[in-house]
């Protein structure tokens, strides 16, 4: 296996585009609001523009609740879009269900979270396989041609011999060898686009990587452009090639894997690195020192923040960043790495090397 | 080092009866010192939460323990036999001297009920001579002391974020000054800043009132920063303990080792990594010897017969236990 991304990836073919994926959920209306026009809505997901490319994996980082599993689901087409166009192989593309959604999920397949939720427990693994292949016509015409893509599928996904997996039910398996079935039952479709919703965190410690490293594997094997969701910022340092950062329903930073966890730009993302457990800082002194950055909460997406959403919790937040929403800046010397927030505006930038000299 | 608060001697846990019976714990020997942070280590299924219900005698049938004795040094007076004491005795013993941050503590509150009905219960519960303003200005100091201002009494569990209630149960758990707090898992399910705010707020509390806690989580790299000492459990036993700091920098056992090459790391070289091979060991069907043999890189020939014993490495590791037959000093000399 070759050694982990490079930090400039050569420019790779797009598979699956976001351009100002937005998505706001109505709320029920209270008594109090029937009065007025508008309708309250939660604002899970706002102008998130983001490009999986082929062999490449994209890491979105966030929180609990800042909309990183809203935009899986709408990147598979699970719920339709408030606004904003999602492209495939450059084509816009906008399905509700029917023949139009199979053939769009023949070529994006979604990854869960929970495999002890995510596989039928009355069904075997046989039969989850054998489902997905003959739904997305990889079936083959015989019974042989059918035996030899399970075998091919769980060999993939390096559960052999085949022939001990298949007959299988979910309960007789583990939760490492569970994930690895969904995601052979995923790779049934011969997908260009795999989205994996927090994969790796409802396994046990010892055996999280060797999921990751299989899905890397996957990725270079078959070329696949994958999109890892995750709230575990080192393992998309580890995992991915480029590395998303979303917070309260809007993408922050982006930028390489390594630049973004080495050299951070926004506030939030220094707060979330800051906050990664990390065993070479021993007991005691870390936990005063973080004392200092960022306390509080995520805002409400009823009524999020105006200008910068993080601005209430910012260390170095200034007067603008409560009314103007930044947009994306430019950042240091590193292509591609970019920020949304002000301390990246070029004017911002002049001043304070005005007062530095 | 100071003096026990909470020895586990010999424990045994089993789920169910005669020859159907799973054992979950396996004699396990482990001190809990005064104001220290224990952390134990392991994967779901290695023992870890049964262990804790086991000594506070919390476990749900068909959980029996099956051996060993759990003893309680309270701050004054003689030493306790937790697994005899007398159902009003336990009742006692419970929340007073020790008591326990739930797994998904988020969900352990009453819906139903405000937040100041469910602290008023415990210490009504517990201190039946107090006046009903006393103990509120007792609730409203607790909530203070977890860092949540004292107008929030009145709320009702849904209307705290996450974060807030798990600092409710927190500040529920010290309501009555315990010496013991054991925490299973109390932040796997919040984001990593809150669980770092409610760590510092947890280590500053211990400063002051110097309670000893046992924190239990799957997250090793966590309980390197955060705890005194580590112990690491496998398949129902602990295979190793060791001061925080000399664990992570040289761990003794492979399986130790293991969980700490499965982090990857934020900080230093990107390294490629490989977690442990193989899946964690069926409690109904344990591997003969060394349950961790299987998935060993350094097996050899007697880890699939013969058990080793958590024993001292050698001369030059105070304080450091292992069962590995890898350090036989260990496992030829039992404690």
């Amino acid at each position: 296996m070759t050694t982990p991304t490079t930090d400039a990836p050569a420019v790779r073919e797009e598979v699956l585009e976001a351009v100002g994926l937005t998505k706001h959920f109505p709320v029920s209306r209270r008594l109090g609001s029937l009065l007025t026009r508008t309708r309250p809505t939660v604002h899970a997901v706002d102008d998130v523009h983001l490009t999986l490319r082929r062999g490449q994996v994209t890491a979105l980082v966030g929180e609990s609740g800042s909309g990183k599993s809203t935009v899986a689901r709408l990147l598979a087409q699970l719920y339709p879009r408030t606004a904003g166009t999602v492209r495939l192989h450059g084509e816009p593309v906008t399905v509700r269900g029917g023949r139009p959604f199979r053939a769009y999920a023949r070529r994006v397949q979604l990854i869960f979270q929970d495999p002890f939720a995510s596989l039928n427990p009355v069904h075997t693994v046989r039969y989850h396989l054998t489902r997905a292949l003959r739904i997305h016509g990889n079936a083959g015409r015989t019974a042989a041609d059918l035996d030899a893509a399970l075998a091919k599928l769980l060999e993939r996904v390096s559960l052999t011999p085949a022939e001990r997996y298949l007959d299988k039910f979910p309960h007789e398996l583990s939760g490492g060898q569970r994930q690895r079935v969904a995601i052979a039952r995923a790779l049934g479709a011969d997908p260009d686009v795999l989205l994996a919703d927090e994969p790796v965190s409802m396994l046990d410690v010892s055996i999280r990587l060797g999921v990751l490293n299989l899905l890397r594997d996957l990725k270079e094997r078959l070329h696949l452009a994958i999109l890892y969701i995750t709230h575990d910022i080192a393992s998309a340092r580890y995992f991915a090639d480029e590395t998303l950062v979303m917070y309260a329903g809007r993408l922050v930073e982006g930028g390489g894997s390594e630049t973004v966890t080495q050299s951070p730009a926004h506030p939030y993302t220094r707060l979330l690195i800051d906050s990664a457990p990390d065993p070479d800082r021993i007991t005691g002194d870390a936990v005063a020192a973080g004392r200092e950055r960022g306390d509080g909460e995520p805002p409400s997406l009823i009524r999020p923040p105006a200008g910068c959403r993080f601005h209430p919790r910012c260390p170095a937040a200034m007067p603008r960043c409560t009314t103007d929403l930044p947009p994306r800046l430019e950042v240091g010397d590193r292509p591609d790495h970019w920020a949304a927030c002000w301390l990246y505006d070029p004017a911002t930038v002049a001043a304070a090397r005005e007062v530095n000299r | 080092m100071s003096e026990p608060v909470l020895e586990i001697r010999k424990l045994c846990v089993d789920y169910g009866l005669g020859d159907e019976a799973v054992h979950a714990v396996r004699d396990v020997d482990l001190t809990l010192h005064r104001g220290e942070v224990l952390g134990l280590a392991g994967e779901s299924g290695s023992g870890k939460s049964t262990l804790a219900y086991g000594l506070t005698r919390l476990l749900p049938p068909p959980g029996v323990i099956s051996g060993g004795e759990v003893i309680y040094h309270p701050v004054d007076g003689p030493p306790v036999d937790v697994l005899s004491l007398s159902p009003a005795r336990l009742r006692d013993f419970r929340w007073a001297e020790t008591s326990i941050v739930f797994q998904g503590a988020m969900n352990s509150l009453n819906p139903v009920h405000k937040v100041s009905t469910q602290l008023l219960d415990v210490i009504r519960a517990h201190e039946p001579g107090t006046t009903r303003a006393a103990r509120l200005a007792r609730a409203r100091d607790l909530l203070r002391l977890v860092g949540i201002a004292a107008d929030r009494l009145d709320s009702y569990p849904h209307q705290l974020s996450g974060g807030m209630r798990q600092r409710v149960m927190i500040a529920m758990a010290l309501a009555l000054e315990p010496q013991v707090v054991i925490m299973d898992e109390p932040t796997t399910a919040l984001d990593v800043v809150m669980q770092r705010q409610i760590l510092g707020q947890l280590a500053e509390l211990r400063e002051r009132l110097g309670f000893a806690v046992l924190f239990i989580t799957h997250d090793l790299s966590l309980l390197v920063e955060f705890s005194d000492r580590i112990a690491i459990m496998y398949g129902g036993r602990i295979v190793e303990e060791a001061p925080a700091g000399e664990l992570y920098r040289r761990a003794l056992h492979p399986y130790t080792d293991g969980l700490l090459h499965s982090f990857p790391a934020l900080r230093g070289p990107r390294r490629e990594l490989t977690g442990i091979p193989g899946s964690p060991p069926d409690l109904r069907a344990m591997p003969t010897g060394c349950a961790f043999h299987p998935r060993c890189p350094r097996a050899f020939t007697p880890c699939d017969a013969e058990l080793p014993l958590l024993g001292p490495p050698g001369d030059d590791d105070p304080g450091r236990a292992v069962a590995c037959w890898l350090h036989p000093a260990a496992a030829a000399v039992p404690r």
